[in-house]
């Protein structure tokens, strides 16, 4: 009985881990610019698949790991400059339609250059099953949750201690006050991508020896990475990471129990609760109007 | 418009006309085709078309079937059914074709049978879905396996194994629940009894919950898995992470190498039913289906550089299996190339050997699959 719980709390947590990576980018630039970035979801597949053909390349796992942070974080650096810098008038909802296009573009792009096919990574240390307890979990699972809470204590100090993270920061309470302090609000938000593509490659990367990635890999990750995100509440990073393990062990108990036709019923049931009775998600900061 | 211009465009048409006339031998049978090269059916499509390109070619090449060149008119569909039946009406009214292959989806198949069937137009339709072939449509035939062919051969290997209660997780994409439904439909048949159901995503990352359920259900003897794509290796990875000891089958839907590749150590021993292509080097010399298979498989490689999938394998097979019922026919007579698609007798293709009747157009019997295991990262034929 405990065993079989806590093999689907091993499978919620690896997953959950991955959603909130991917729910981590999406608060960073939506801190920064307020422009839900529907494109984070490539940056998780971009990191990921070009891993996979700079190891095909014969460069070694550490450096390829990297290379293709590097690249995503380029790639994260040029769709600002080049798809959001040049709109930057235009209202946020026209952003995040660009960042649609972004997606596609991307998607296309790696379709086109990089194949339709499906990839492994090989794991980082091994294939043999951890046994605990009666469950199992694969080496690979420890990497991800691993490599998670590191980003997070590095995103925390980043924020906490660093006059870069502060600036962001202040740019995400008020734009316009932190624009009359100094602060380049503009190079904020060149960062907030950058950093934001970086994570997701990073996510990206250490989940494909689990999960493959392929092309498209980053549709469903960048949609679960969304709901997290909401469901922890736009903005907050803890929130982030929290909704990401609340969906990631929410669908896992649910094919446990229930079963695993509703599974993919549950982020939509989680975040229709969350919308009625904590319209901000769970961590979310509390808006206070002035009338 | 003067006199004598009138005259000249008189003449013409008349020499057109009765040129027309004596030229009807020659001019080139038409095969006309709807595929899906690109959108989400693309991995089926693309082979198919590239085939088909291939194989007109060389009967050309070789001066054509009956001294009658081939030409086919192609269409994309995108895996939109409505688009498909748009290029049938297309097909059938203005390019006024001879012959139609394709339906690369049993969706697009379905949307373009009835304007076929009402035109009188032979059709081989590559898609697997059973209800293509049954009821029986007077003008549509298929080439590929169906899934419930698939669920019989696994049915068959299992109750050799004497294993009467096993689990299936299958895929929620259309072709694991068709293979759900079969595979239901079908288990009675050989004695076994389905005791666990459960499913999982296409695009799922991890189905530990599912397979702790089935490890945990008492009395299973083996797990079936429906799927197609990446879904199945990471079931299998899971399930050697579980250590779940049952033996294992899949469907022809992963009989591919790159299933091999992502599965890497945990598909080993994994049992399940394949075309012959899969395994065209491993065939013995006496296989009746060697020839083809292998003379496919270089024929291929040659070309495009990238190996041939047994999706295009059906489409050769379809090709040849019309080149054929038209040779029969002696000529591109609509209802008499029909008649000798409908007799076909032992024909030998890349999918098995076809015999064709009025109440099975489809002509495949449990033979054109083999059983396989994996075995040292290698596919093994099972005895």
């Amino acid at each position: 009985m405990l065993a079989q719980f806590l093999q689907f709390l091993f499978s919620g947590v690896t997953i959950g881990a991955t959603y909130a990576l991917a729910a981590l980018g999406f608060s960073i630039i939506y801190n920064a610019s307020g422009v839900i970035n529907f494109a984070q979801g490539e940056f998780i597949m971009l990191g990921g698949m070009s891993a996979v053909f700079l190891i095909g390349a014969g460069i070694p796992l550490p450096l390829a790991i990297l290379l293709a942070v590097a690249i995503a974080g380029l790639a994260g650096l040029l769709v600002e400059k080049l798809a959001i810098e040049p709109a930057k008038n235009a209202e946020v909802v026209t952003l995040i339609i660009i960042t649609i296009g972004a997606s596609l573009f991307i998607r296309g792009l790696v379709q086109v250059f990089l194949g339709k096919g499906t990839h492994a990574l090989p794991p980082f240390s091994g294939d043999t099953p951890i046994a605990l307890l009666g469950a199992t979990i694969l080496p690979q699972s420890l990497w991800v949750i691993g490599v998670t809470v590191v980003v997070v204590i590095a995103l925390g100090w980043f924020f906490g201690r660093t006059l870069l993270g502060k600036a962001m920061l202040a740019t995400s309470h008020n734009k316009l006050a932190a624009n009359l302090v100094g602060i380049n609000t503009r190079m904020i938000l060149l960062l907030s991508f950058g950093l934001a593509a970086a994570l997701g490659a990073i996510g990206g990367i250490i989940v494909a020896p689990i999960t493959y990635t392929s092309y498209d890999a980053g549709v469903l990750l960048g949609l679960k990475g969304f709901v997290a995100a909401v469901l922890g509440g736009l903005g907050s990073g803890v929130g982030a990471i929290v909704g990401g393990l609340v969906l990631g062990i929410a669908e896992a108990m649910t094919a446990g129990y229930i079963s695993s036709a509703y599974k993919d019923a549950m982020p939509f049931v989680l975040i229709l609760l969350v919308l009625f009775f904590l319209p901000r998600g769970l961590f979310g900061a509390k808006l206070t109007e002035r009338v | 418009m003067n006199k004598r211009t009138f005259i000249t465009l008189v003449v013409a048409a008349v020499t057109a006309v009765s040129f027309g006339a004596s030229a009807q031998t020659n001019e080139p049978i038409k095969i006309g085709s709807v595929l899906s090269v690109t959108g989400p059916a693309a991995f089926l499509g693309d082979p198919e078309l590239k085939t088909l390109q291939l194989y007109v070619e060389r009967i050309n090449a070789q001066g054509g079937v009956l001294g009658r060149k081939l030409e086919l008119i192609q269409y994309d569909d995108g895996g939109d059914a409505n688009k498909a039946n748009n290029f049938t009406k297309r097909l059938l009214e203005s390019d006024k074709v001879d012959l139609i292959i394709g339906g690369t989806t049993t969706g697009s198949t379905m949307a373009m049978a009835p304007l076929v069937d009402k035109a009188g137009v032979p059709f081989i339709s590559l898609a697997g879905g059973v209800v293509i072939i049954e009821p029986v449509k007077k003008w549509v035939f298929k080439t590929p396996h169906t899934d419930r062919m698939a669920a019989e051969k696994v049915f068959a290997d299992m109750k050799k194994r004497g294993i009467t209660k096993v689990a299936l997780l299958s895929e929620t994409s259309g072709f694991g629940q068709s293979g759900r439904k079969e595979t239901q439909a079908v288990a009675s048949k050989y004695g076994i009894e389905i005791i666990a159901d459960e499913t999982y995503g296409p695009k799922d990352t991890d189905v530990t919950a599912q397979l702790t359920k089935i490890k945990n259900t008492p009395g299973v003897q083996a797990v079936f898995i429906f799927g197609l794509g990446q879904g199945p290796a990471i079931v299998s990875k899971n399930y050697a992470q579980l250590g779940i000891k049952l033996p294992q089958y899949q469907s022809h839907g992963v009989a591919s190498d790159e299933y091999l590749k992502l599965a890497g150590g945990s598909a080993e021993g994994v049992r399940l039913p394949s075309p012959a292509l899969l395994v065209a080097n491993v065939l013995q010399a006496n296989d009746a289906q060697k020839t083809i298979v292998v003379g496919y498989d270089k024929a291929y490689k040659d070309r495009y550089k990238e190996d041939p999938s047994t999706f295009g394998g059906y489409a050769l097979d379809a090709l040849m299996l019309a080149v054929d019922a038209i040779k029969r026919a002696g000529s591109g007579d609509r209802e008499k190339v029909r008649a000798a698609l409908e007799q076909t007798k032992g024909y030998v293709g890349t999918t098995g050997t076809f015999n064709m009747s009025p109440t099975d157009h489809m002509g495949l019997d449990l033979t054109a699959f083999r059983m396989l295991e994996v075995k040292n990262g290698n596919w093994a034929f099972v005895q």
